[in-house]
């Protein structure tokens, strides 16, 4: 395996580090992996480059997590909606999961994630496409749609304080600030 | 003014007019630019809730009089402007009020702020660019032009040259950490339960290494450099390895080796006189003293660390009001993210759906009573799944009893009739055998006993199992010191009861470490 052509400017590197939860080793793996995604022409312009959805995905920890796409939508700030990642919504997406960022920006983020429809809120559609989500799509593991108006009915019962029909951010935050175990799952080590 | 950065964009408006077909398209549009939706979503938003943020910290010292305070309709929006139209122009001013009071804090402050923000990477270098008022990138800081006032140019180099290695060394601690990868590998194909049980035995293993190498450097070096007069050692037969006895009694595995006096001492006890010895310089050990202060100092050690390390975790996964409330916390909470094998995952969502189909299904029971029949059973359940239990520790401890005296008498009439020492040596690892084996099967049948009693929660069945194990071993561990401190002699005169405690010791944990590792073997490996 040929060495990257170029790696991180140290200045850019101290920046990185005041920005990002990351620390110095976390970045410096983090610009390997993703040199490893860019094709072989691109490599002296990692900074700049911008790896497409489907081989963001094949990244081993992103390989058989559920919500793959929905990552790859809440932190790519590619203009035509493409969804692909450069360099630093990698960084991001990675500083979001590492072991030193706030329970306040994960739950944040996870709020982010679980939105299905890009709307602010998490509304009946959404929570069904959650749960399907959680429970996979294989026949038999799926609950029924009674099962499923029951459970929605229930969550929305026990997180919706305004009584608006759907679960905004500070509800949502508040949900996750009674689990104590929330912080360690929402992780993703490279 | 700054180029737009890429995507500055809010996110598109929803169409709701179907769900509230009573609300006009007026009053929807009011209603999702309310500041309980556009939190999520918004950049205006987020931009201006951190700019009330810093504007707040600014102001901390001096309060603004209340006859200032603007009136509105609920109290918690005086804190958000009202955005009734989140566009571009809005979003902007907001930007340029946000770089204003980033670049009037401290810049610790103002990093640590700009971290915590939930903006892309792009947006905080932008932001930061405005508001340090510095070059593209994070330029070295100037350096003074001499030497600092008081300090050399040597001295100066010298504190340099110190911290930056300090920093290297701090960024290159991470890698440093043993079993980064293997951790990483697990975590992944198990899950964050089963990870957290091998970062536990790691900290029992480091813990135990820092306690190994205090009574290494001030008790076993010492006495393994002025050994004390042994019995004539005995040849080497395989069987130490398991029992411990044989030619390991006379060594530095036993306290029956370790010296009750002082060692290298100039003033030797003679038959008739003292002789002191001059000349030479000599330092004395007490023994000990030595060793009173090593085990004093490592409980000590292991008190402080086990108080710090339990109030920190304490303070950190205590929540108020978590009883309630379980199937938000189960949705949202319990997805672990770390797994990384496709069939792991699947293992993890066929579990989540199983738990959420229990708790709709208990959810439905709740509200219809059990009878009385119903409750009858269950209590006889109860009943007799912890009168076996109990009874179990009480046969098991009778069991050892009553072995350890049979054994005693067995050993007792080889050593009179002078039998082999090979057989000698083996008869001691009868008893040994006997409570491993115990200890392998009985906590099988107490699983077994918790999935027919059923308990309403997963948590108190891992308790009642945690419960009955450690009675049962607690209650064999008390039946068996009573054996040992009851026969306080040793078989042959030359060994002091502490070291045949210590053998026996010693074998019961290379019994019990066999066993286990047979358990692994063949249980886990043949059944898969």
């Amino acid at each position: 395996m040929g060495g990257s052509a170029s790696s991180v400017p140290p200045d850019l590197l101290g920046e990185y580090q005041e920005l990002t939860f990351l620390t110095k080793q976390e970045i410096l793996i983090a610009h390997k992996r993703f040199s490893e995604l860019v094709p072989k022409e691109e490599r002296d312009q990692i900074l700049s480059a911008r790896v497409p959805k489907d081989k963001v995905v094949t990244l081993p920890e992103l390989r058989a997590n559920p919500f793959q796409h929905r990552i790859c939508r809440v932190f790519s700030t590619a203009e035509d909606g493409d969804d692909s990642l450069s360099f630093e919504d990698f960084l991001d997406m990675l500083s979001v999961f590492s072991d030193a960022a706030t329970s306040e920006i994960k739950s944040h983020y996870a709020f982010r994630i679980f939105d299905f429809d890009d709307d602010g809120t998490l509304d009946r559609k959404d929570l069904e496409n959650l749960v399907n989500c959680l429970t996979g799509d294989a026949d038999g593991t799926r609950l029924s749609t009674s099962e499923m108006d029951q459970l929605i009915q229930n969550i929305l019962e026990e997180s919706d304080i305004d009584k608006d029909g759907t679960i905004n951010l500070s509800e949502f935050q508040h949900v996750i600030s009674r689990s104590p175990d929330f912080a360690s799952s929402f992780k993703i080590v490279l | 003014m700054p180029p737009v950065a890429p995507g500055a964009e809010a996110w598109a408006k929803p169409e709701r007019s179907w769900e509230h077909p009573e609300y006009s398209a007026a009053t929807l549009r009011i209603l999702a630019s309310m500041p309980s939706r556009t939190i999520g979503r918004s950049r205006g938003a987020i931009l201006s809730q951190y700019y009330n943020r810093t504007a707040r910290l600014r102001r901390r010292s001096s309060r603004p009089p209340l006859l200032q305070t603007s009136r509105a309709a609920r109290p918690s929006l005086r804190q958000y402007d009202l955005e009734l139209d989140a566009g571009h122009a809005q979003e902007e001013e907001k930007r340029c009020l946000l770089v204003k009071e980033l670049q009037s804090l401290p810049s610790s402050q103002r990093s640590h702020l700009l971290l915590t923000m939930p903006l892309s990477l792009a947006q905080k270098r932008s932001l930061r660019q405005d508001s340090s008022g510095q070059g593209d990138t994070l330029k070295k800081p100037r350096r003074t032009r001499g030497p600092l006032p008081g300090c050399s140019q040597v001295e100066y180099y010298l504190i340099l040259g110190v911290r930056s290695t300090w920093y290297g060394l701090l960024s290159s601690l991470p890698t440093l950490q043993p079993w980064h990868y293997a951790l990483k590998q697990i975590g992944g194909r198990f899950g964050s339960s089963v990870l957290s049980y091998f970062l536990f035995l790691k900290t029992l293993l480091l813990f135990n290494l820092l306690l190994f190498l205090l009574l290494l450097v001030f008790v076993v070096a010492m006495q393994a450099a002025y050994p004390p007069t042994t019995p004539a050692r005995r040849t080497f037969m395989g069987l130490e390895l398991l029992t411990g006895a044989g030619s390991f009694t006379h060594t530095l595995m036993y306290c029956g080796y370790y010296s009750n006096d002082t060692l290298n001492d100039p003033c030797i006890l003679g038959p008739s006189s003292v002789r002191c010895q001059r000349g030479r310089s000599r330092l004395p050990y007490n023994m000990p003293l030595a060793y009173l202060f090593t085990v004093g100092v490592s409980f000590f050690i292991t008190c402080i660390l086990l108080v710090y390390s339990m109030s920190r975790s304490f303070g950190e996964s205590y929540r108020v009001d978590s009883t309630r409330g379980d199937l938000a916390m189960k949705l949202f909470c319990t997805w672990d993210w770390k797994v990384t094998q496709r069939r792991s995952v699947q293992l993890l969502q066929d579990n989540l759906c199983t738990q959420l189909k229990e708790l709709l299904g208990e959810l439905r029971d709740q509200y219809r009573p059990r009878s009385l029949c119903q409750q009858l059973h269950r209590l006889a359940v109860l009943a007799l799944t912890w009168a076996l239990s109990l009874g179990s520790v009480l046969a098991c401890v009778l069991a050892v009893y009553y072995f350890s005296e049979h054994m005693h008498r067995v050993q007792q009439k080889s050593w009179e009739q002078h039998s082999s020492e090979m057989q000698q040596e083996a008869q001691l690892l009868a008893l040994p055998l006997v409570v491993s084996l115990m200890n392998l099967v009985l906590p099988y049948v107490y699983s077994g006993l918790g999935t027919w009693e059923r308990q309403e929660s997963p948590v108190l069945g891992v308790y009642v199992a945690i419960c009955r194990n450690l009675l049962l071993k607690m209650v064999v561990l008390g039946m068996l010191c009573y054996h040992w401190l009851s026969r306080k002699v040793g078989l042959s005169g030359d060994k002091c009861w502490e070291t045949s405690v210590g053998q026996e010791l010693y074998r019961f944990v290379v019994m019990d470490f066999i066993f286990i590792l047979l358990d692994t073997l063949l249980g886990e490996l043949l059944w898969r």
